[in-house]
C-alpha cells in the first residue's frame, strides 16, 4: 500500500487537512474521506458533471482533479451554497421551478450554473445552454433547469439592486 | 354466458373456433369448462394451480389481477394475454 | 392546464416537493452515500469475453492480497433451478438473474460479472479483481438479431427451445436455439384485408441497442448479521421486488430480509433487477462486515440491461381515403445474453393507436451476446411505433392525405378492439392527435421560435433543410400493489408513510392525494418512503403507476382518517356518529358544532388512542395512455446533423395532480427519444466488444442539444380513479423517434428506417440518394 500524503486546503471556507494517497480522485476524497456526499459520481471521468466543484474560482469535474492537486486550493462544493439562513437563489429557482426529478444530477448543476451567473449575470438561452453543456440531466430533458436559471438570474439582479 | 376469445395458437384445439361461450364464474372455472369442452386447452394455460407463468388474464377492458380466482360475470369477455411489464 | 386547479384545493397547484431541500443542497442521501461502521468496498470482475466458457476460476492470489476480505462466485449463491417470479412489472427467471448477478458456466456478453471482491477500500479491491485467474474457452459470437435466429447460429443458452405464447403444439422443438420466445396474434383475415385494400406498403426497419442512461450507477450496501437477518440498502426502483429477489437467489425467507430505500439517482425501468444486491450480500456473509458495491458507467453500460435492439417489417394496407384495412408486423428484438426482451409489449403496442380490421403480429425474443435486456420506459413500444409511424407517414404522403388526419381517421376509440383481442376503455387518441391540430406550433411556420435561427427558417437555405414531423404512441399504464400508512399528528399535520421509491417527485403527488381528501394542504402532509418492513407490500415505481395506485391507497387512508375523526367529534360532542360528517376539511356536527382537522387533530390523544389510516390498493383501471408528437427539425447536408428547432408533445394525462410533474415526465422521455433518435447506440466491435461504453461516446443529449419543449397536457379525467389520474410517465418516449424521421423526410426527401439517425448515418444516405 503506498503511503499517504497531507494535503492542505481551503474547502468551503474552511482550512480542512486530511490524508490520501496519490491514486486517490478530489471526489473520492470529498466524498469516503471528509463524508462531504453532497458532491456525486455518474461517470468517473469527466464526462456527466454530477461531480462539479468550485476549484480556485473555476467549476471542475472533480473526478478529473487528483486529491494531492487540492493542497493549497480554494475548494467550494455544494454544502457551501446556501446561505446561513434559507437557500440560494438558485437553489429555490430550482425549487419552484420543479428543475429536479430524481436529483442526482441537481448539486453538479447549481455549482455550475452559480459560476455561470457570476461570470454572466443575465445570459441569455443560448448561452445558459452552451456554459451547462457539460451536465447531463437524464429526468428532465433540460427545459425546467434552463427556466431555473433564468429565475435566478432574474432575482439575483433584483436583490442586487434593491 | 361468459366469452373466451381464444389465443391464435390454441385455435386447432377448439376446432378453428376463435370465440367460445362457456360457463364460470371466476377463470378457474372458465378454464375448466372450456377444457372439459376442448380438453387439453387447461395445460396450455395453467401450471398446477395457477396461471402458467407469463400468462395473464383480461376481463372485458380490464386486465385482472387475481389470476385464476378472478371474477367473471354474465357478459365478460375472458382474453388470455402474455405478462408484460414497465419501466 | 388549469382544468384541475378549478376542481380542487391542492390537486393540479405546485407545491415545493417535500424532498426539494435535501436535494438542492447535496444532504439527500442517494445510496453510494452510504457510509457504514466497518463497511468494505466491493468490486466486480468481468469478463472480456462476449462469448465464452467459463473453465475455471482461481481467487486464491485475490484472497491472499492484504485487505481483501472475501471474494466469491456464482458457486456462493444456493443453486437453484429455472424459476419465473412475477415481479409485479414483469417476469423475470431467477435463475437468469442469478446468473447476471455472477455467471455460472459461461459468459455470454462482455462485461459479463463472473467474480466478486470485497476489500478495505475500493483500489485493493479493483487490484484483487485483477488477481481472480478465470480460464475460458472463447466461443464464436452473435450480435445480430437476424443472424442469431439462423439454424447455424452461435448458440447462447443449450437448453431454450423457443416457447411458442399460449400454444397447442406439444413439443418446443429439440434442437437449441437462440429464439427463446415467439408471440403470435392475430385479428379478422389478413389475407382479404390486404386485397382490399387500394395501397398496400411494406418497410423494414433497425434500431440499434440503447441505454436508459440514467446519471447515477446502480448501488446497494449489505450487512448479512450474524443472526441471520439481512439487510440491504439499494437505489432501487422496487424495494419489495429486490426483496423477493433475494430471498429466490439466496434462498432465505422474506422475513429474514429487510430491503431499506435510498433516494435514487434515475432508473426508467432498469433498476428493477437486482444486479448488485445478491452479491453484496454473500460478500457480507463471508466477510462478517457490511459491503458496499457501486457500478461504474462502463459497468453500468456494459452490465446492466439495455433496451433491444430491433428488426422489424410492417406492412399496413388501406382504402383510397387511407382507413386502414389490414396490418401486419414482424419484429424480432435483441434480448441479449439471457432471453426476455419486452416483445410481448412491443407485439400488443404496435397498432395499438389504430382501428384494424385485419391485423396480425409476430413477434420473438431472440438471444445475442449483448447484455441481457431488460425494461426502458415504455419497453418495446418506441421500437414498435418508430417502424408504424414511418409507414403511416409513407401512406399519407402517397395518398396526399395530412398525417394528422390520416391518424384521426383510424383513430383507435372506445370499443376499438385491439389485434390482441381485447377492447379499449375510454381513452384519448383523438383528443391528443386534435390537441397537435390546435396547437400554436402546428399552425406556425417551421422552425418559427427556434432559438438557432434568425428569422423565418427557409427551405432552400444553403446547405440547411427544415422540415416537420408527426408520430403517436400508446402506452398501458400498470395498477398493482401499493400501500400507505398515515397518522394524525397533533398540530394538525398528517405523517404519511409509503413504499414508493421517488424518482420523480411522487412524494408531492401522493402527499397531494392525501391533502386534498382531508380538506389540509400538502405542506401539511409530511410524507417518508420507508422500508420494507414498515409498510404493506407495494410494487415498483415504474409502469406509471405510483401516482395512480400509491395515490389510491393514500386516498382511502385518508378516507379511513376521515372515518376516525367522525367518531371522535361525536365522543367529544357526546352525540351520535351518524349525526356527525366530513366535509372539506371540517368534521361537522348537530347544532352548528365543527372541528377544523387542526382543532380536532389536537385533541387527539386527550380523548383516545392514535388516529391512523390505511389504505391499499390493487385497482387495475389506471387507462391506457396517448401521446402524439411534432417535431422541427433542420438538417445540414454536408454534415448529416440534425438539429431539433421546436418540439411539441401533447398527451392525454387525465388528471394531472402536480401539473410541473406530469411536464416534467414529457419533457424528460421526449428528449431521451430524441437522443434514442439522433445519437444513441451501442457500437460493438467484431469481438462483440462494446467501443463506446462511456458518457463521451455513448452520446446522450446535453442541454446545448435540445430546446425547450413544449408540453400539451390533455386532461381527460380516468374515471378509474378517484381524482381521474391516468399513468404519465412513459408514454411520451414512444413517438419522438418516429416523429424526427417523419421530419427528416420531410426536410430531405431521404427515409430513415434505422435508428440512430446520427449524423454518419444520415450523411450516407444523403449521399446516396443524390
Amino acid at each position: 500500500m503506498s503511503s499517504k500524503r497531507i494535503v492542505t486546503c481551503n474547502i468551503n471556507g474552511r482550512p480542512e487537512e486530511f490524508l490520501c494517497q496519490s491514486r486517490q480522485t478530489l471526489l473520492e476524497v470529498l466524498r469516503d474521506v471528509l463524508d462531504m456526499t453532497g458532491t456525486k459520481e455518474g461517470c468517473s471521468n469527466g464526462n456527466c458533471g454530477a461531480c462539479t466543484v468550485q476549484f480556485n474560482g473555476r467549476p471542475v469535474d472533480s473526478c478529473l482533479v487528483l486529491a494531492v492537486e487540492a493542497n493549497g486550493a480554494e475548494i467550494e462544493t455544494i454544502e457551501s451554497v446556501a446561505p446561513a439562513e434559507g437557500l440560494d437563489a438558485l437553489q429555490n429557482a430550482f425549487l419552484e421551478e420543479a428543475a429536479l426529478q430524481c436529483g442526482i444530477c441537481t448539486p453538479g448543476f447549481i455549482i455550475q450554473a452559480r459560476a455561470l451567473l457570476n461570470e454572466n449575470p443575465n445570459p441569455t438561452e443560448e448561452e445558459i445552454r452552451f456554459y451547462l453543456a457539460g451536465n447531463l440531466c437524464r429526468c428532465t430533458g433540460y427545459d425546467k433547469i434552463v427556466r431555473a436559471v433564468q429565475a435566478a438570474a432574474q432575482s439575483r439582479m433584483a436583490s442586487a439592486t434593491t | 354466458m361468459p366469452r373466451v376469445f381464444i389465443p391464435p395458437q390454441l385455435r386447432s384445439l377448439t376446432n378453428d373456433l376463435t370465440e367460445v361461450d362457456i360457463t364460470g364464474t371466476n377463470v378457474r372455472q372458465v378454464i375448466d369448462a372450456l377444457d372439459a369442452k376442448h380438453p387439453g386447452i387447461r395445460s396450455r394455460l395453467c401450471e398446477g394451480d395457477e396461471l402458467k407463468p407469463g400468462l395473464t388474464v383480461a376481463i372485458g377492458r380490464r386486465m385482472g389481477t387475481l389470476g385464476l380466482l378472478e371474477k367473471v360475470d354474465e357478459n365478460s369477455e375472458v382474453h388470455f394475454l402474455p405478462a408484460i411489464g414497465g419501466g | 392546464m388549469a382544468t384541475a386547479e378549478k376542481k380542487y384545493k391542492v390537486i393540479g397547484t405546485r407545491p415545493i416537493r417535500h424532498d426539494g431541500v435535501d436535494k438542492v443542497t447535496g444532504r439527500a442521501k442517494y445510496g453510494a452515500d452510504l457510509h457504514l461502521t466497518g463497511m468494505l468496498y466491493g468490486a466486480i470482475l468481468r469478463s472480456p469475453h462476449a462469448h465464452a466458457r467459463i473453465k475455471s476460476i482461481d481467487t486464491s492470489k485475490a484472497e491472499a492480497l492484504p485487505g481483501v476480505r472475501a471474494v466469491v462466485t456464482n458457486a456462493d449463491l444456493p443453486q437453484i433451478g429455472s424459476k419465473i417470479a412475477d415481479l409485479g412489472e414483469g417476469m423475470f427467471n431467477l435463475q437468469h438473474i442469478s446468473r447476471i448477478a455472477l455467471a455460472c458456466e459461461k459468459v455470454t456478453y462482455k462485461g459479463h460479472a463472473v467474480a466478486a471482491v470485497a476489500a478495505d477500500n475500493i483500489h485493493i479491491a479493483q487490484e484483487a479483481t485483477a488477481l481472480i485467474e478465470v480460464d475460458y474457452e472463447p466461443l464464436p459470437h452473435v450480435m445480430d438479431v437476424r443472424e442469431a435466429m439462423r439454424d447455424d447460429a452461435p448458440i447462447l443458452h443449450e437448453d431454450v427451445r423457443t416457447e411458442a405464447f399460449a400454444s397447442a403444439t406439444d413439443e418446443p422443438g429439440d434442437q437449441p436455439t437462440n429464439i427463446a420466445k415467439h408471440f403470435f396474434h392475430e385479428k379478422g383475415n389478413i389475407e382479404e384485408g390486404f386485397s382490399a385494400a387500394h395501397l398496400v406498403l411494406e418497410r423494414e426497419f433497425t434500431t440499434a441497442t440503447v441505454h436508459q442512461g440514467y446519471i447515477e450507477p446502480h448501488n446497494a450496501t449489505a450487512l448479512w448479521n450474524p443472526d441471520g437477518q439481512i439487510t440491504v440498502w439499494t437505489s432501487t426502483q422496487g424495494t419489495f421486488v429486490v426483496r423477493e429477489q433475494l430471498s429466490g437467489l439466496l434462498q432465505e425467507p422474506i422475513s429474514k430480509i429487510k430491503v431499506v430505500p435510498m433516494e435514487i439517482g434515475g432508473g426508467f425501468g432498469g433498476k428493477i433487477v437486482a444486479y448488485l444486491p445478491p452479491v453484496a450480500a454473500i460478500l457480507s456473509k463471508k466477510s462478517g462486515r457490511p459491503v458496499q458495491l457501486v457500478m461504474d458507467r462502463t459497468e453500468v453500460l456494459e452490465a446492466t440491461g439495455p433496451t433491444p435492439g430491433s428488426y422489424m417489417k410492417v406492412k399496413i394496407g388501406v382504402d383510397s381515403e387511407g382507413l386502414i384495412t389490414a396490418a401486419d408486423a414482424y419484429i424480432a428484438f435483441e434480448a441479449g445474453g439471457f432471453p426476455g426482451s419486452p416483445i410481448p409489449a412491443a407485439s400488443m403496442t404496435v397498432f395499438a393507436c389504430y382501428e384494424i380490421p385485419n391485423g396480425r403480429v409476430n413477434g420473438y425474443d431472440v438471444c445475442v451476446n449483448k447484455p441481457a435486456t431488460k425494461a426502458y420506459r415504455a419497453p418495446g413500444a418506441t421500437q414498435a411505433a418508430f417502424a408504424v409511424e414511418s409507414v403511416l407517414d409513407e401512406i399519407a404522403e402517397q395518398l396526399n392525405i395530412d398525417p394528422l388526419e390520416l391518424r384521426l381517421k383510424n383513430a383507435a376509440v372506445e370499443g376499438t378492439r385491439r389485434v390482441d383481442g381485447v377492447e379499449f376503455a375510454r381513452i384519448g387518441m383523438r383528443e391528443t392527435v386534435e390537441a397537435i391540430q390546435q396547437s400554436d406550433h402546428w399552425k406556425s411556420e417551421i422552425g418559427d421560435g427556434a432559438r438557432h435561427i434568425e428569422g423565418p427558417a427557409h427551405y432552400d437555405d444553403g446547405n440547411k433543410r427544415c422540415g416537420r414531423g408527426f408520430a403517436a404512441g400508446f402506452w398501458f399504464n400498470a395498477g398493482l400493489k401499493s400501500a400507505v400508512t398515515a397518522t394524525v399528528r397533533t398540530d394538525g399535520t398528517v405523517a404519511l408513510l409509503e413504499g414508493s421509491t421517488d424518482i420523480g417527485g411522487s412524494r408531492a403527488g401522493i402527499a397531494m392525494q392525501l391533502a386534498e381528501t382531508l380538506g389540509i394542504t400538502a405542506e401539511e402532509v409530511t410524507p417518508t418512503v420507508v422500508d420494507t418492513d414498515s409498510i404493506g407490500y407495494t410494487d415498483v415505481t415504474g409502469g406509471s403507476r405510483v401516482t395512480f395506485a400509491t395515490g389510491w391507497a393514500a386516498y382511502e387512508a385518508a378516507l379511513d382518517i376521515q372515518r376516525q375523526m367522525v367518531k371522535r367529534a361525536a365522543l367529544i360532542w357526546d352525540c351520535n356518529a351518524d349525526d356527525v360528517c366530513y366535509e372539506d376539511g371540517r368534521i361537522v356536527g348537530p347544532a352548528d358544532k365543527s372541528f377544523t382537522f387542526g382543532e380536532l387533530a389536537a385533541q387527539v390523544h386527550k380523548t383516545g388512542e392514535p388516529i391512523i389510516g390505511r389504505g391499499s390498493s390493487d385497482h387495475n383501471t389506471p387507462g391506457g395512455a396517448f401521446a402524439a408528437h411534432i417535431v422541427d427539425v433542420q438538417v445540414d447536408l454536408e454534415t448529416g446533423k440534425v438539429e431539433i428547432l421546436r418540439f411539441t408533445a401533447a398527451q392525454d394525462v387525465g388528471t394531472a395532480i402536480h401539473p410541473a410533474y406530469v411536464e416534467g415526465q414529457i419533457q424528460g422521455a421526449a428528449v431521451q427519444g430524441i437522443g434514442w433518435a439522433l445519437n444513441e447506440e451501442y457500437f460493438f466491435d467484431d469481438a462483440g466488444e462494446m467501443r463506446n461504453a462511456t458518457f463521451l461516446d455513448y452520446r446522450i443529449p446535453t442541454c446545448y442539444d435540445v430546446p425547450m419543449i413544449e408540453t400539451i397536457l390533455v386532461e381527460v379525467p380516468n374515471p378509474g380513479h378517484p381524482y381521474g389520474v391516468r399513468g404519465v410517465g412513459e408514454v411520451p418516449i414512444v413517438p419522438p423517434p418516429a416523429a424526427i424521421a417523419n421530419a427528416i423526410y420531410a426536410a430531405t426527401g431521404v427515409r430513415m428506417p434505422n435508428l440512430p439517425i446520427s449524423p454518419p448515418n444520415l450523411l450516407h444516405a444523403l449521399l446516396e440518394n443524390k
